[in-house]
């Protein structure tokens, strides 16, 4: 076996305990209680109040937007991790690249803003 | 993977930056700052009408045309003066520019055509305009590009553009279905594009079509499977872009749903773009293994021929009807394409340049024909047109006549171009099925043309010519049940324009022929030193 | 046993493999999305091994530009899923036939 497959042993190992304890835990705890169901019981826990509705309920459509504006702007730090690792050496000519490409996302941000996109309402 | 990247801290010290020459770049910053500025403006000053809008697209894409003016001189000038910037990724030769000028024609006539559409169908807002000057400096990135990341990259922003266009008619359930149907499926044909492109990496050792070639004419590839699985990867999303089936099944369904004007953009620069990404990649770049790609692009383009215009002929709506007849033209730009002589890539730039004039006039046509909600489409709904708009059903029979190919037409001498270089190619066969499918799409575009002219009311002769149906429509325009039809100024300019280049180049093809001619496409490294990051 | 690039490419091209049969026997908008970015990161996985393999940096570069794309692209389709399902309860590819012919 190659070192690199015997670092992956460890993981094994661990993720194998891991499973085992949680399985000789939960099944020594379903094998000494009683079990008695009844149909509150077995109502789901909604921090008391009867639940409402069914668990796969749909979140509402406005969160999408957020979610969409989020995943684009997150996405184009991509391109401004490298430049910052290397910020010296880019100079005074990589400063005004990265202020023209983060100043066109703000016009992108702000078109968003205008059109009433980042209102909840 | 970050880390691995960043981790090789070096020293500090000034690198190398690719030498810029920014006059090469100067159409495409016109196209993308246009597009970007319009978006500013449109967000801060709301209340503008939309005409505004249209004239600003107009102006700021024939800018764009006319920035490429001395540039042509400066690579027309002397032989040699092709050239390449930024590194290598972008190129510098006639073709770009030709494209690049095709590209910024075909945004100028659509948005001339969308002015009066947002009106009709009382849709608000630059963002038609936006988005198109966005799809077209991709479009135009895609014709300058000499590295295929930079080809992917300006593929990518041509179509999530026009995804969205396709969608831009917020009421109209059809419209967003096409929208998602061209997602789906263009998204699906990227990921084949892309995947090509890392495989064409990992088989010669780099993106850069330059370094491309030069390690193919040095090195023989004693396992060349990596590289053949590329070639046929990215020819899978090359032929989507341009409708060639069997990639074609998207196209009617979001020729119809989509609105009219952006259709009419859809089939002229798209089209002109993906062209321009083939002939790039696989003419010149991967010259010396035209025994491999050839016959498939052989076949692809019999295949296009055919169904193109068998399809065409049953269908019943006529925006459907050019869509076919759009897979057809497809497949004689193939033809051209399949010769992968200096001819055939010709005969392909001045087919692509008088295409996008008659297809955008045809879609013109339709766009005011489609009446409000831009659905009267049924072959029934064009019964009798030239008693409603003598005009426009005139203007149509030039741009149908054009896209049969009869002579006098452009269409004529863009047809006679790709067969002539087949045949010059030694590919008989395949001229021959251009010249039969040449002639099955005949039938389907008299279709049309008869029932505009002569269907409709039955109390004129059958015999009866177009001048006569003109002066009897003031007559009868009560009599046949519909209205006459106002055409927008801009689309009469639109239509107008795209009629009369049809017709004077018909007559008259030298001038354009010429620019052909001098717009080969050329692969020559820079001059100046290549950028060196991270020493 | 040693891990090769080999091993990440063909990994790859299964991964690319399940994105491709996914989207096309699947039905629904958002699983369909998830296929394509599927494909794409296959697509990454194989620039970096290839990257690797050849000791280039160019393959890494790639991917980022992939990143970005892939994220544009997907937000794109998104919205458009958004736009439609305002107007309409459901959305499975199969209730999109209108446009037939």
């Amino acid at each position: 076996m190659s070192d690199f497959l015997r670092s992956y042993l460890t993981v094994a190992i661990f993720g194998g305990v891991a499973v085992a304890l949680v399985g000789v835990l939960l099944g020594l705890g379903s094998f000494l209680r009683p079990s008695r169901p009844t149909a509150t019981k077995t109502m789901a826990y909604e921090s008391g109040v009867d639940p409402v509705g069914d668990m796969w309920s749909q979140s509402n459509i406005r969160y999408y937007v957020f979610a969409l504006m989020f995943v684009l702007f997150d996405v184009e730090a991509v391109f401004i991790f490298p430049w910052a690792m290397r910020l010296e050496t880019y100079g005074y000519f990589g400063l005004v690249e990265m202020a023209i490409f983060i100043f066109i996302l703000v016009l992108g941000l702000a078109y968003a803003w205008r059109k009433g996109m980042l209102k909840w309402v | 993977m970050l880390q691995t990247l960043l981790a090789q801290q070096a020293p500090i010290e000034a690198i190398d930056t690719p030498a810029i020459d920014w006059a090469i770049l100067a159409p495409l910053l016109v196209m993308a700052v246009g597009g970007i500025l319009m978006l500013t403006f449109a967000s801060v000053l709301k209340r503008l009408p939309s005409s505004v809008w249209s004239v600003a697209a107009v102006v700021i894409s024939l800018v764009t045309a006319i920035t490429v003016i001395p540039l042509w001189m400066r690579v027309t000038d002397t032989a040699n003066s092709a050239t390449s910037t930024l590194a290598g990724a972008v190129a510098f030769d006639g073709f770009s520019l030709f494209l690049t000028v095709v590209i910024a024609l075909s945004v100028a006539l659509s948005a001339m055509l969308a002015d009066g559409y947002l009106k009709r169908e009382g849709l608000e807002g630059p963002e038609l305009f936006v988005l198109l000057m966005m799809s077209a400096s991709g479009g135009i990135i895609m014709s300058f590009a000499n590295d295929l990341i930079v080809l992917f990259i300006g593929l990518e922003i041509l179509s999530i553009a026009v995804y969205v266009l396709a969608a831009m008619h917020t009421r109209k359930l059809q419209s967003q279905e096409a929208g998602i149907k061209y997602f789906v499926l263009g998204a699906f044909s990227s990921a084949f594009f892309l995947y090509g492109i890392a495989m064409i990496y990992g088989a010669t050792g780099s993106t850069n079509l330059i370094d491309i070639k030069n390690f193919l004419s040095a090195t023989v590839l004693a396992d060349d499977a990596l590289l053949l699985a590329g070639f046929a990867l990215m020819l899978v999303g090359l032929a989507f872009k341009v409708a060639a089936v069997p990639f074609h099944f998207w196209t009617p369904d979001v020729y119809q749903g989509a609105p009219s004007p952006v259709v009419a953009y859809m089939a002229s620069a798209v089209k002109a773009a993906g062209f321009a990404g083939i002939i790039r990649v696989f003419v010149l770049t991967f010259e010396q293994y035209r025994t491999d790609w050839q016959p498939v692009i052989y076949v692809l383009a019999i295949l296009t021929l055919l169904t193109g215009s068998f399809l065409a002929i049953v269908q019943t709506d006529v925006k459907r009807m050019l869509a076919y007849s759009s897979i057809s033209h497809a497949g004689f730009l193939l033809v051209g394409v399949q010769a992968a002589t200096d001819r055939g890539v010709n005969a392909v730039l001045f087919y692509l340049a008088v295409y996008s004039f008659m297809v955008i006039g045809s879609f013109g046509v339709l766009t005011v024909a489609g009446g409000v909600g831009d659905n009267a489409h049924t072959l029934d709904d064009y019964k009798g047109l030239s008693k409603r708009s003598p005009m426009l059903a005139f203007a149509m029979m030039i741009f149908l006549f054009s896209q049969a190919g009869v002579p006098l037409t452009t269409g004529f001498f863009a047809k006679f171009g790709v067969i002539s270089a087949a045949i010059d190619a030694r590919s008989f066969w395949l001229a021959v099925v251009a010249m039969i499918s040449a002639v099955i799409a005949a039938f389907l575009y008299l279709k049309v043309i008869v029932a505009m002219f002569f269907a409709g009311d039955d109390d004129h002769g059958h015999g009866a010519d177009a001048e006569d149906a003109a002066d009897a429509s003031e007559a009868d325009a009560d009599d046949a049940g519909h209205e006459p039809i106002d055409i927008p100024l801009g689309a009469g300019i639109a239509i107008g324009v795209c009629a009369l280049v049809t017709v004077v180049f018909g007559i008259w093809p030298g001038p354009i022929d010429d620019l052909a001619r001098e717009a080969l496409p050329r692969l020559v490294a820079e001059s100046s030193a290549f950028l060196e990051i991270g020493n | 046993m040693e891990i090769t690039s080999n091993w990440y490419l063909i990994l790859s091209a299964l991964l690319f493999s399940i994105g491709a049969i996914g989207l096309l026997i699947r039905r629904n908008p958002l699983v369909m999305f998830m296929c394509v970015e599927l494909m794409l990161n296959a697509v990454n996985l194989s620039f970096v091994a290839f990257g690797d393999r050849l000791g280039d940096i160019a393959g890494q570069v790639s991917v980022f530009f992939v990143l970005v794309v892939a994220a544009a692209e997907v937000v794109v389709g998104l919205a458009l899923v958004v736009a439609i399902s305002r107007r309409r309860a459901t959305t499975t590819a199969d209730d999109l036939s209108v446009l037939r012919g």
